[in-house]
């Protein structure tokens, strides 16, 4: 465990964005902690992207604030994030490990040595040399956790990493996840697959309209949900 | 009909004989317009590339003032950049007007803007792509002017093809900075001028049929690299 | 990715400073005219002062008024050019040493062959000019102020017509070089005033011939001036001076005088002349 060089816990306080004068989040009061993974679900336009956004630091918050409770300093170089459709960088394999490697100014033997790392991690070491795009999607979208994995972050961001994966593929990008949170990195992620947050989550946060309406260990959210949205949501009613 | 089979014939005969004046010309032209691209590619990339990644207020002015520069006429490039180089004007001690570097630099005026705003184009729809990824690994814009630059590569090569046909294709420019002296200024562009003026259109069409080999030539060879790349990046 | 950037920029560097460095050897630049040019004298004449002398002589190839203003800015080192009324204002503005003599040929006016205006054929070219006013047939005009052009206009002046009044209809001003009026007056089957070289090497013809020729009027004297060192103190005014000396001296006139295209001499040395006809 990292003790006390942490920057978590990450701490929501009166959270809201607004687009173009429609509210997509608001009041949103919540505490990560360090430990399993913590899964973001809700309907579609609940606000789980924007909500990974604003923890991330890509989107500004319209109200309220995000704070790194943590004692360690520069937390935004201690996390990485994961997008739905991978961003590949129009290079080899091992280029797009090593990129972020260089940005973070880390030296060429060690980045080499930690790219790799990640490459085997996600089972991509034989197509090292390979260029990126030419991966099938599956693959690309596990580049993309070897990339983010091999920053060594300590808190990861992953929106709907496996939506537009095949069961296969989905189940490759789950036993990654479960890997890198079982060697300490915080798992944030978002899904509207019940089944990857019964195999995943620690804990749940349930999002609708923008509000976030329970956060609570996964085994009490599935078995005794407290609201009637979630309540519905479990049973696969639709929601709006 | 008979003139452009005389052209014909006439091209033919100057590129077998391997004429050395003309040898000459086309080199100076290469060696001017290369010059020139690789100067405007070091402004108008980067530049491109920033203003591609950047919101900053002006920047809108600029992009408008840059698309109305690619319809810069020559002619007032060039009379701009002579009365510059001019021994009576500003530039006047660096000796330059009538020379290739003043033609160089009239080249580089006029393509600098066209490489810029293509830039611009090309790496915006780039830049949508990558921005959150490169925010998310803390890439700053500057920082990312140069990743946009390598990834876009290939659709830049074409920015860069688009900058060499118009600096090889001007005439206007180059005639006035460059004086069109004989052995040493004279461009294919110039030469056709001249040839024409002298009303040999045969040998003015032959070489502009020779001008137009070397750019399509230079074009095969750049596609071809596109190609054989884009394979291999996808 | 920074290094191929800064690669790039080396090279870049090297091809700049690469251009200048062929600037190096001896040479002047000389303001000249398309009449001189384009007829090839100076492909005939430079090898041989190059050959004796060692000077490179780049000549940009200009109108009179033009080739007069580049001297003006201090962009040439010799003026050779031929309009004595601007020759004469040149130097007496002190951008230009003494005007010196060095050669002349005539101009020729030429037409179409049908000659509509009925001028062909005769030498008394303020007639024939008259004749072509009357009839309104179409006349190009240089109208770049180059020496061709002013002595056009002197000689509208002289046979007592304005050719402004005919202005886009029958009288057109083309604003360009000796060859391109000629092109133009060959598409359009129109009289020009042209000098006689220029006319000899034009290789577009079509329909034109020479309409009157041999008049004194059409007398076409050369000029040669250093451009002023002591206004334009980068004037390679030795080298200048050199080239002068060269053209006046025996060797320079007897190259101007072997100049020949198809067999018939273009231009005629004077330089021994005090004051010529005019």
């Amino acid at each position: 465990m990292r003790a006390p060089d942490t920057i978590l816990p990450l701490r929501t306080d009166g959270l809201g964005f607004t687009a173009g004068g429609v509210p997509i989040l608001a009041d949103v009061d919540l505490t990560i902690e360090a430990g399993a993974p913590t899964l973001v679900i809700g309907p579609n336009g609940a606000g789980k992207s924007v909500l990974l956004r604003l923890l991330h630091g890509l989107l500004a918050p319209s109200a309220g604030c995000v704070a790194w409770d943590g004692p360690a300093p520069n937390p935004e170089r201690r996390q990485a994030m994961v997008f739905q459709r991978p961003v590949l960088l129009r290079r080899s394999v091992l280029a797009n490990t090593l990129y972020p490697l260089r940005l973070a100014r880390i030296a060429g033997d060690e980045s080499e040595m930690r790219a790799r790392a990640a490459l085997s991690l996600v089972g991509l070491a034989a197509l090292a040399d390979r260029p990126a795009r030419r991966l099938s999607g599956g693959e690309q979208q596990r580049l993309a956790l070897a990339r983010a994995a091999a920053l060594g972050p300590e808190i990861l961001f992953l929106d709907e990493p496996c939506a537009s994966l095949d069961p296969a593929a989905t189940r490759a990008v789950e036993e990654i996840v479960a890997t890198l949170a079982g060697r300490g990195t915080k798992i944030v992620m978002t899904t509207h697959d019940l089944g990857q947050v019964r195999r995943l989550a620690g804990d749940v946060v349930f999002l609708h309209r923008g509000r976030v309406r329970e956060h609570t260990p996964a085994a009490q959210f599935f078995a005794a949900p407290a609201s009637a949205e979630a309540t519905s949501f479990l049973r696969g009613e639709l929601l709006w | 009909m008979q003139d452009l089979a005389s052209a014909f014939a006439t091209a033919l005969a100057l590129i077998a004989a391997g004429d050395r004046s003309v040898a000459q010309i086309v080199l100076l032209s290469l060696r001017v317009s290369l010059t020139a691209l690789m100067v405007a590619a070091l402004v108008g990339l980067p530049l491109g590339a920033l203003l591609a990644v950047t919101r900053f207020p002006g920047r809108r002015v600029i992009v408008v003032v840059l698309n109305a520069l690619m319809g810069l006429p020559p002619v007032v490039a060039g009379l701009l950049i002579y009365l510059l180089l001019s021994r009576s004007g500003p530039l006047g001690p660096l000796g330059l007007l009538f020379t290739p570097t003043a033609m160089v630099i009239a080249q580089a005026v006029l393509i600098t803007p066209i490489l810029a705003a293509l830039t611009r184009q090309v790496l915006e729809g780039l830049w949508d792509e990558y921005a959150e990824q490169l925010r998310s690994f803390g890439a700053s814009a500057a920082r990312a002017v140069p990743t946009l630059l390598w990834d876009g590569r290939f659709a830049l090569l074409t920015v860069l093809l688009a900058g060499f046909g118009r600096a090889s294709a001007e005439v206007g420019a180059v005639m006035i900075v460059g004086g069109n002296i004989e052995g040493f200024t004279r461009v294919m562009t110039t030469a056709i001028a001249l040839e024409t003026s002298k009303g040999d259109l045969p040998l003015a069409l032959a070489l502009g049929m020779i001008l137009m080999l070397i750019v399509v030539a230079v074009n095969v060879l750049a596609q071809g690299l596109r190609d054989a790349a884009g394979r291999w990046t996808g | 990715m920074i290094t191929i950037m800064r690669r790039t920029a080396l090279g870049a560097a090297f091809a700049l400073l690469a251009l200048p460095t062929l600037a190096q050897e001896r040479s002047i630049t000389v303001a000249s005219t398309t009449s001189t040019e384009q007829s090839g004298l100076f492909g005939h004449i430079l090898p041989i002062f190059t050959r004796e002398t060692g000077i490179t002589v780049r000549v940009v190839a200009l109108g009179t008024g033009q080739a007069l203003d580049v001297g003006r800015r201090g962009d040439a080192d010799v003026v050779f050019v031929h309009d004595r009324a601007a020759e004469q204002r040149f130097v007496s503005e002190g951008f230009g040493r003494e005007r010196r003599h060095v050669m002349y040929n005539d101009f020729v006016v030429v037409g179409p062959a049908a000659d509509p205006a009925r001028v062909s054929g005769g030498r008394d070219t303020l007639a024939a000019l008259r004749g072509i006013a009357a009839a309104k047939a179409p006349f190009v005009s240089r109208g770049d102020r180059s020496g061709t052009h002013a002595a056009e206009l002197r000689l509208w002046q002289a046979a007592g017509v304005d050719p402004l009044a005919g202005r886009g209809q029958w009288y057109r001003e083309v604003g360009q070089g000796m060859g391109p009026a000629l092109n133009t007056a060959a598409a359009q089957n129109a009289y020009i005033l042209t000098d006689r070289g220029t006319w000899l090497s034009f290789r577009n013809r079509q329909d034109l011939r020479i309409a009157v020729e041999g008049d004194a009027r059409l007398f076409n004297q050369y000029g040669l001036m250093l451009v002023n060192p002591e206004k334009h103190p980068h004037v390679k005014a030795a080298d200048g001076q050199r080239f002068i000396d060269w053209l006046l001296s025996t060797p320079g006139q007897q190259a101007i005088a072997g100049f020949k295209i198809g067999g018939e001499q273009l231009f005629f040395p004077n330089a021994a002349d005090a004051e010529p006809v005019s």
